[in-house]
């Protein structure tokens, strides 16, 4: 697990607006994708950060069946069903795309050379424990997929996700109580509310929208930390 | 060389009770005619280790319905339309064996490479390791995955040369290379037949050592909807 440094000195509390949007969300992520990185963006709401991405950042998205260098949903003509990316929906291959199979596709995961990946969940503790494959839920087929490969392989694992499931409980928490995708995988979390980075030294809170730290930490189970 | 024989005479020596790694991702790289094939020769019991357990009612959800398949080794089974797998998993009446998807690949993968057994990450902590061997290396908890191998390999290719040697299209190639590997005997329907020579030996992906047999068919390929909850 790599920590990401922070370069900002001090949390800071955007009170004077409401949490973001899902676009909003999606545009704060892809501003912290560095240039020229290599990505794995998750089924659903992470792959709306390549919406944002900037389009000389010359950023490759790895897709996890077999690709570098994806490319927009294709529509119309360009459709192929030989071309889809992990959730089985039609993309474009970049200039530059690489095909491989499976077990070069999870190497270069599980092998460290995937810089980021982006992944949505149900539950992340303090500690950067992920739960994002399987609800327990009664009579539910459960299905793993690359969840478990991507929660562990990539160098940075940032978790894009709303701060409150449905219910108004906090999907920040100090231990899962879904079944676990990987233990303290992930790096950072970016949600509606608020950006906060976990792992060994707990919960810091980097940004708020909408309420401040304290506000926001007598609505969470968990401790919140400053900068 | 190798002559295209027909989908039906390719099934030929599969007995009960066989191991079957079929290709794909959803339906890209799916054996479609091969699989229909399998299901017309009537062998049962048998264990399917491929990504998905099937869609719709054509393909493995096909062979699932007639009540062929004892198991399913697979990463993920639940698709928008996965209904008669999901059905018989509810009732008992199929066993699941779910595996992470790069353990998948990497124990196919073994399997071909003449490697039992190695340690892997993925996994380590959860639900599907318990009961696993496990060690730590440098820090990390790793589990012990075996290698998974099969009888029979049913794959899809884009072209092959009368020598078995293989070029896939696009993403459709998924598990195609290493399933040629991991088994016995390995069956793989293709687009074309060229003469010797006629691919580039610079872009072969599966070299023809690993094919026996060779059945031309057309892709028969539909979309499947996105699968997952989050």
């Amino acid at each position: 697990m790599t920590t990401v440094r922070h370069s900002r000195e001090a949390t800071r509390e955007f009170i004077d607006r409401g949490p973001l949007t899902p676009q909003e969300l999606a545009q704060r992520v892809a501003r912290d994708i560095p240039a020229g990185s290599y990505v794995n963006l998750g089924i659903g709401q992470p792959t709306t950060v390549a919406d944002y991405l900037a389009e000389n950042s010359n950023v490759v998205l790895h897709t996890e069946n077999g690709m570098l260098g994806m490319g927009p949903r294709a529509h119309g003509q360009l459709v192929d069903p030989d071309l889809v990316n992990a959730g089985k929906v039609p993309v474009t291959a970049l200039p530059g795309a690489a095909y491989f199979h499976q077990a070069d596709s999870f190497a270069m995961m599980r092998g460290g050379h995937l810089d980021f990946c982006v992944l949505g969940a149900y539950q992340v503790s303090v500690g950067g424990d992920l739960a994002n494959w399987h609800t327990n839920r009664a009579g539910a087929v459960p299905a793993v997929g690359g969840a478990m490969d991507l929660a562990i392989g990539a160098r940075t694992v940032y978790v894009m996700m709303s701060l409150f499931d449905k219910s108004g409980n906090s999907k920040l928490v100090t231990e899962c109580t879904y079944s676990l995708t990987g233990r303290a995988c992930v790096d950072r979390i970016y949600s509606d509310h608020a950006v906060v980075d976990v792992g060994p030294d707990g919960a810091i809170v980097l940004e708020t929208y909408g309420s401040t730290v304290e506000q926001l930490a007598e609505r969470l189970p968990v401790d919140l930390l400053r900068l | 060389m190798m002559t295209p024989i027909s989908a039906a005479e390719a099934m030929s020596g599969i007995t009960d009770g066989s191991t079957v790694l079929i290709s794909g991702f959803g339906t890209a790289g799916l054996p479609a005619n091969l699989i229909d094939a399998l299901l017309n020769c009537g062998a049962r019991d048998l264990t399917i280790v491929s990504n998905n357990a099937g869609n719709g009612e054509s393909g493995i959800a096909a062979l699932l319905a007639a009540g062929r398949v004892r198991k399913v080794v697979c990463s993920f089974p639940r698709q928008s339309d996965s209904y008669v797998f999901d059905s018989l998993y509810r009732s008992g009446e199929v066993e699941l064996e779910l595996v992470p998807q790069g353990n998948l690949a990497e124990r196919i993968r073994a399997a071909g490479a003449g490697i039992p057994a190695f340690y892997t990450p993925t996994g380590y902590g959860t639900t599907l390791g318990e009961g696993k061997e496990s060690r730590v290396f440098g820090g990390r908890g790793c589990l012990l995955e075996y290698a998974l191998g099969g009888d029979v390999a049913l794959i899809a290719a884009k072209s092959a040369d009368r020598l078995g040697n293989l070029v896939y299209n696009k993403t459709a190639r998924n598990f195609g290379p290493i399933m040629a590997a991991a088994a016995a005997l390995t069956i793989v329907e293709v687009g074309t037949i060229v003469e010797p020579g006629a691919l580039d030996p610079e872009i072969i992906v599966t070299p023809g050592i690993y094919v026996d047999r060779l059945v031309v068919a057309q892709p028969r390929c539909s979309l499947v909807g996105e699968g997952s909850e989050v």
